[in-house]
């Protein structure tokens, strides 16, 4: 690759590609990445939240004396502070308020924050805050809270209905009607929990020059806005200053959280900084989680595997407010359209209130529920067709170029090259072989699925980059992109010195500060890769057209004979002109009264108009396509599953940063392990039970299986350098084709997340019951 | 609350802190000291993220009363470079890329140099054993078994001259 000729606006790639390590490797291993809890600030206070015991209750009285008078105390905030100021998704949905106020609606909410000289202090204040309450009828149940009479969680809507999206395209009683086939099933996914190790922790300051708050989030600009909006200041005066961020997964580190709010009030009313750390039972008991979902899917099949319609219906736990809300339900149902052919769906989505904690944004985003039962039906009808779990795949796949009936438009697309790899495997072709006589059965099962790239929502969207060139030929790169630990300021890096004709080590990152960082919406939909990396190449190129000026003028010749490689300039063609990198940017710099030399770029991808009310056009700039194979033993005396092969197949375009892309898709994969086997909040009476990491189970190292991951390049039109979604794919195709190979291996279809030991165990009984109860009718 | 005087080793430097009998030795570490490499995690003794190495054993910080680590040695990630130079794990999980987020890669590397310093070429198997009190929710793990695997390898002939660190 690296001995073609660069050329000025040429990508041809020198550092895209290659396995180079993470930029922010040697400060994650020594110890020096500072994350938000890290900081500590002069005279700082710690702040401390109370937490409501009751999951739906009036707050008659607070009376916070006691706490004041408490030695190093120095203040205690209740709702009435933000004086009815509430945030959420959209104007009409803005619902929640930082600290609870005339009532609580989910067990463990704010009530009140005390600031104190220690934190010791500050949660022994806590206790002393006598709060009154008047204990209500709660509603934990979906369905339950839907009906006429349910105790209501919010008064401004109706039958806790908090959204309800819906999508009618094509005619699929006609699609129906040309099935040979038509089933309906009812599925179920988790209530799941995003689960990134460092809790959310800030330390917010408030003097006349506005807020400063260093705070652990994946999208900074969100509570940028929120904080401006609270405390009725302009945007210049709201610094967020994002440290290093230990993970996200979306949902609470891309929103604000309750402790947001109050360290700033309380920092704007000490005039002290103040310091939160969540510990982990909050974290498990109140930060955004998985909506936990019915799907409905009712699918229509002709006998040769071709489905004629799909019709989805979708109610999900939304918990006690807004939040991200409406667009989970968008997502539920315009992705259902990818990546099988479908002339005919309709799909209803109802989101609802209910006294559980909040539900949100997580990692493939209301895709992976309805994806999950559209793949898992799809297959069961094939069973029953006698259609082959690959075949009747390969005969629905869609094939690039292609338009789904609601408007997405797909220019690339690797899923029936996944499908092939996959099932070429000897893991599928030598299954039946390798399915071993009890008691631990081999099972294997396959799955196809699709995810959106570079998200697309109402409001902002656009990514912008700031390039400056130092004198010494280094580079300042602003992003206002965020790395939760993706990877994503490596990959941004190495497109600026990839544009640039320089080395990784050449080009600085600096992470979000508001005051200085170009707007952007932070990440999450696999959005940064794609809009802030074409805005980092844009930077890039407009720094390197004001050198090549430069460069032109010295050797006069045009400035698009100027090439840029290996931390040289030279004219094409004409190799004896050339010079150090460094020394044309010393003499641009330099010569006559001096120059400063910067560069400014935005994203241009998915510009498009979108109609997110009809569920029409595209939610993505493009769409990753996910071919996976999943290997199980099932312990048919113990219901225990153990993974032992994952391989993948994933059409991401093309990986810039290939080890990045196989972590990823590694990590996404063990999610969706973790959503598939054990992951699942117990809940009695709005009460998180398993809020701890000892009960709430998640993936480890020895529940890993091996992974074997292929790359299906297909170089999208709409991304840096062919780039597609990395982040998220695999979380959607690890659960269906987990279910699918736990089906081969005990011949039962589960439709509820997570398939636990307990209901193998007991589907098995039930199956062993069956047969027996039929062979004894048959003799 | 009457503080307690106590001596430590930190990282091969002696350090005095005066503190509550109830302060872990997480929270000695990372806001007494300021050792913010020790990270705090679960505090259940679930995840390793504070993993640290007191007397010679690998421990999770939140689990132990500072009061209990008076007058022991503890080496946190922070003691682990020679001056400029990684240690040999450090430079493994970069060079492999075996971390993303970094909130679990500091207890992962001293769990690793527990793991190395009894078992020098540990198998894929005893890798993962040595790691399931390590919580990782980014990698699926396989990049930092592989680069566990890559620090045994590059440690070899130092375990063999026996002059690890």
């Amino acid at each position: 690759m690296s001995d073609q000729p660069a050329k000025i606006g040429d990508n041809w790639p020198n550092l895209i590609g290659k396995r180079l390590p993470r930029v922010d490797a040697v400060e994650k291993v020594n110890g020096d990445a500072k994350y938000a809890g890290d900081f500590n600030m002069a005279g700082q206070l710690w702040m401390k939240i109370l937490r409501s015991p009751y999951p739906h209750a009036k707050i008659i009285s607070i009376d916070a004396s006691k706490a004041l008078a408490l030695p190093g105390v120095k203040e205690v905030v209740t709702g009435k502070d933000f004086n009815g100021w509430s945030w959420g998704w959209g104007p009409t949905t803005r619902d929640e308020t930082p600290l609870a106020d005339e009532k609580v609606r989910y067990f463990a909410e704010a009530v009140a924050a005390v600031a104190a000289e220690d934190e010791e202090t500050a949660e022994e204040a806590c206790a002393l805050i006598d709060v009154v309450y008047e204990e209500l009828p709660g509603i934990f149940d979906a369905e339950e809270a839907m009906k006429d009479g349910a105790p209501q969680v919010h008064d401004y809507v109706d039958n806790n209905i908090s959204w309800d999206f819906h999508m009618d395209y094509g005619d699929v009683e006609e699609g129906f009607a040309e099935a040979d086939l038509v089933r309906e099933d009812r599925f179920e996914t988790g209530r799941t929990l995003t689960g990134f190790l460092e809790p959310p922790a800030a330390v917010a300051q408030y003097d006349t020059s506005g807020i400063t708050i260093h705070a652990a989030k994946q999208s900074p600009y969100f509570i940028y806005r929120q904080l401006a909006s609270c405390f009725k200041l302009p945007l210049s005066k709201v610094r967020v200053i994002q440290p290093y961020v230990g993970g996200g997964f979306g949902g609470t580190k891309n929103d604000s959280t309750a402790g947001d709010f109050c360290a700033v009030m309380l920092a704007k009313k000490t005039k002290r900084p103040v310091k939160f750390v969540y510990n982990m039972e909050e974290v498990l008991t109140t930060c955004r989680r998985r909506h936990n979902m019915i799907v409905d899917c009712k699918m229509g099949m002709k006998k040769d595997g071709t489905i004629t319609a799909v019709q989805t219906k979708v109610i999900a736990d939304g918990g006690a407010f807004t939040a991200i809300g409406p667009l989970t339900m968008y997502l539920t149902g315009i992705m259902t359209t990818l990546p099988y052919k479908l002339k005919h769906y309709k799909h209803d989505a109802y989101r609802i209130f209910t006294n559980h904690p909040v539900s949100a944004a997580m990692r493939g985003h209301g895709v992976t529920h309805t994806r999950f039962a559209a793949e898992i039906q799809m297959e069961k009808m094939a069973d029953e067709l006698g259609i082959d779990p690959v075949e009747v795949r390969m005969i629905n796949a869609i094939e690039a170029p292609h338009e789904t009936i609601n408007g997405i438009t797909v220019d690339t697309c690797g899923l029936k090259e996944g499908l092939e790899i996959v099932s070429s495997s000897s893991a599928w072709k030598d299954k039946d072989q390798n399915k071993k006589d009890g008691p631990v059965v081999r099972g294997v099962g396959i799955s196809g699925t699709s995810h959106l790239g570079g998200a697309r929502q109402r409001g902002h969207q656009s990514c912008a980059a700031i390039v400056r060139l130092c004198e010494d030929g280094t580079v300042n790169y602003l992003t206002g992109a965020s790395d939760a630990g993706q990877g994503s300021d490596t990959v941004l890096v190495q497109l600026v010195a990839e544009e640039l004709g320089l080395t990784m080590e050449d080009v600085s990152i600096q992470r979000v500060d508001t005051a200085v960082t170009p707007v952007d919406n932070g990440s999450y939909g696999s959005r940064v890769t794609i809009l802030a990396g074409q805005a980092a190449q844009k930077a890039a190129q407009e720094v390197k057209r004001q050198l090549a000026e430069a460069a032109a003028k010295i050797w006069q010749v045009e400035a698009d004979k100027i090439l840029f490689n290996d931390r040289t300039v030279f004219v094409d063609g004409d190799p004896d002109k050339s010079m150090p990198f460094k020394k044309l940017t010393q003499i641009a710099c330099y010569s006559e009264t001096g120059a400063v030399i910067m560069g400014k770029g935005y994203s241009e991808y998915g510009l498009e108009k979108m109609d997110f009310e009809k569920g029409y056009g595209n939610p993505g700039v493009n769409y990753s396509f996910t071919s996976q194979l999943s290997a199980v033993d099932v312990d048919i005396e113990t219901g225990m599953v153990s993974a032992k092969d994952f391989l993948i197949a994933h059409d991401c375009g093309r990986p810039l940063h290939p080890v990045n892309v196989e972590a990823q898709t590694q990590g996404a994969a063990s999610q969706g392990l973790g959503q598939a086997l054990y992951e699942h909040f117990q809940m009695r009476n709005g009460h998180t039970m398993n809020s701890t990491m000892v009960n709430y189970m998640m993936p480890l190292s020895t529940e890993h299986p091996d992974f074997e991951l292929h790359d299906i390049i297909t170089d999208d039109p709409h991304g840096p350098f062919g780039a597609k979604e990395a982040s998220e794919g695999s979380i959607i195709s690890t659960p269906p084709s987990i279910v699918s190979a736990i089906h081969d291996a005990t011949g039962i279809w589960f439709t509820k997340l997570p398939v636990t030991p307990e209901k193998i165990v007991l589907a098995l009984k039930e199956k062993k019951e069956r047969e027996a109860a039929l062979q004894k009718e048959n003799e | 609350m009457e503080k307690i005087t106590c001596n430590f080793t930190v990282n091969g430097k002696a350090e005095e802190v005066s503190l509550n009998p109830n302060r872990t030795l997480l929270h000695m570490l990372r806001e007494d000291l300021l050792f913010h490499g020790v990270r705090e995690g679960c505090s259940h003794g679930e995840c390793g993220s504070c993993n640290v190495i007191l007397d010679g054993k690998l421990v999770n910080a939140c689990l132990i009363l500072a009061v209990e680590a008076d007058g022991m040695e503890i080496l946190t990630v922070e003691g682990m470079a020679e001056g400029e130079d990684l240690h040999p794990i450090q430079q493994a999980f970069v060079d492999e890329s075996g971390m993303q987020c970094g909130a679990c890669t500091t207890g992962m590397i001293l769990s690793t140099k527990n793991l190395l310093d009894a078992n020098p070429d540990p198998s894929r198997e005893e890798i993962k054993d040595a790691l399931a009190g390590n919580f990782c929710r980014c990698t699926g793990y396989a990049k930092i078994f592989e680069s566990v695997e890559a620090a045994a390898e590059t440690m070899k002939g130092r375990y063999e001259k026996g002059s690890v660190a």
